[in-house]
């Protein structure tokens, strides 16, 4: 198991920082190749596509993000999540844990996936998708979540222990909170898993700036990505 | 472990399709509950079985399970079409994560508006022919095996020939330069479970029609 995991992104969080978190979170350092153009894009599909000519199996979709770990080259946000996971012990421990960890992981994204394209959506319709946005965490996923707390009354989601579950949802409360601040305000039990996870020392070093968390995009990285994805 | 797992969706495809796949390839039987008013929806969501008030739900072991993949993951897990170890899941689920973006493509099309309806069949056509479909060709070509991954079956056999199936649909040129995925669409389609799911009579559904998408407009109340 040579090196460190290589992340292949642009210098933004966009589908990379849900596996920058979960890295950080495992203790695990990584390193980046920033890409940085859409020559630089089209260098790597180069390098992806003849790396298939090789019987490793690697598979490539033409897409970011994509990951080197263990001798693999690993695209497909959902399949790298899930790898680092199992390889650091946050995915549960049987069948049924995990399918509870995916059931809620799957909820995050898709809250999450929201936040993400706001920057996307054309202008006129923008408050419309923030209404939205609002409206979904307060009345869906924010409940949701403060109702397994609430069940178990446990420090973590699932099986009363640290796993991707609570990583991606803590991760998910940033954002929120960047959004709008009080829609954070009627849950107790989510801000405690906030503060909980965000004094874990690992998950605390990522947080303090300089790490290699990246901040919101702007204007100026929207308009980066769209050169470099060709969009 | 009480009874056969029961689905709760409408009567169509949609994102409960897979699901039904798999578990006939898997060889399970399952029971359907058919969501078909507004108000059977409502029901659900106000029992606390919907999780985040969507369905696809399955009850299975115990759990009411929402959430496509979750479902998928665990009945992959439980009849082990999921690899041996971690480094062949990560490579199904890079598969399985393939499919299901071509696949979402293909399964929104009938929602389209009519204007740009052959600008999203074109782009589905040129992804099918010129990313998804080489891309697993080249694995297949690659190790030469019967099976996409460790020499097996697997959930990524089964969701990768469920595409398959649909993109013949849609137009059956698009299978024509790839010899490798045209055999496993063969060799899946001869396991006798999944012969016996496609027979007429089976649980699989048919196409989307104007009258299935006006159910499914209705029951989720699209406008």
């Amino acid at each position: 198991m040579a090196g460190k995991p290589k992340l292949h992104y642009f210098d933004a969080r966009g589908r990379m920082e849900a596996i920058r978190w979960l890295l950080a979170a495992a203790g695990v350092e990584f390193e980046e190749k920033l890409i940085e153009s859409s020559e630089d894009l089209d260098k790597l599909r180069y390098v992806l596509s003849s790396f298939l000519l090789s019987k490793d199996g690697s598979l490539v979709f033409q897409q970011v993000p994509m990951v080197e770990i263990d001798g693999m080259k690993l695209v497909q946000t959902r399949a790298i999540l899930n790898y680092i996971a199992t390889k650091y012990d946050l995915y549960g421990k049987d069948m049924k844990e995990r399918a509870l960890i995916d059931m809620y992981t799957e909820g995050v994204a898709d809250l999450g996936e929201m936040i993400m394209l706001l920057p996307l959506c054309p202008p006129d319709q923008k408050n419309t998708k923030l209404t939205l946005i609002q409206e979904r965490a307060t009345n869906r996923y924010l409940p949701a979540f403060e109702n397994v707390l609430k069940s178990h009354r446990q420090d973590y989601l699932v099986g009363n222990k640290l796993s991707k579950a609570d990583i991606h949802l803590v991760e998910l409360l940033y954002y929120v909170e960047e959004l709008d601040p009080s829609l954070l305000a009627n849950f107790p039990l989510l801000k405690g898993l906030k503060t909980r996870v965000s004094n874990l020392p690992a998950v605390k070093k990522f947080l303090q700036p300089g790490s290699q968390r990246k901040l919101p995009g702007g204007e100026k990285s929207l308009e980066r990505a769209r050169k470099i994805f060709k969009f | 472990m009480a009874g056969k797992p029961k689905l709760h969706y409408f009567n169509g495809r949609g994102r409960m399709e897979c699901i039904r796949w798999l578990l006939a390839a898997a060889g399970v039987e399952f029971e359907e509950k058919f969501i078909e008013q507004p108000e059977d929806l409502d029901k659900l969501r106000n029992d606390g079985s919907l999780m985040f008030q969507q369905v696809p739900m399955v009850e299975i072991d115990g759990m009411k399970l929402v959430q496509t993949r979750a479902i998928l993951n665990y009945i992959a897990t439980k009849y082990n079409l999921y690899g041996k170890d971690m480094k062949e899941r990560a490579l199904i689920d890079m598969y399985s994560e393939g499919v299901e973006d071509l696949g979402e493509m293909i399964m929104h099309l009938p929602l389209c508006p009519p204007d740009q309806k052959d600008a999203k069949i074109a782009q589905i056509k040129e992804r099918t022919t010129n990313r998804y479909f080489p891309a697993f060709e080249k694995v297949l070509k690659n190790h030469g095996q019967d099976y996409l991954v460790g020499n097996k079956l697997s959930k990524a056999d089964i969701h990768l020939v469920e595409l398959v199936y649909y993109v013949e649909e849609m137009d059956p040129s698009l299978l024509a330069n790839f010899p490798l995925l045209k055999g496993l669409k063969a060799r899946v389609s001869s396991l006798p479970a999944v012969k016996k799911f496609l027979q007429p009579g089976s649980q699989r559904k048919p196409p989307m029609d104007e009258k299935n998408l006006e159910e499914a407009k209705r029951i989720f109340r699209i406008k």
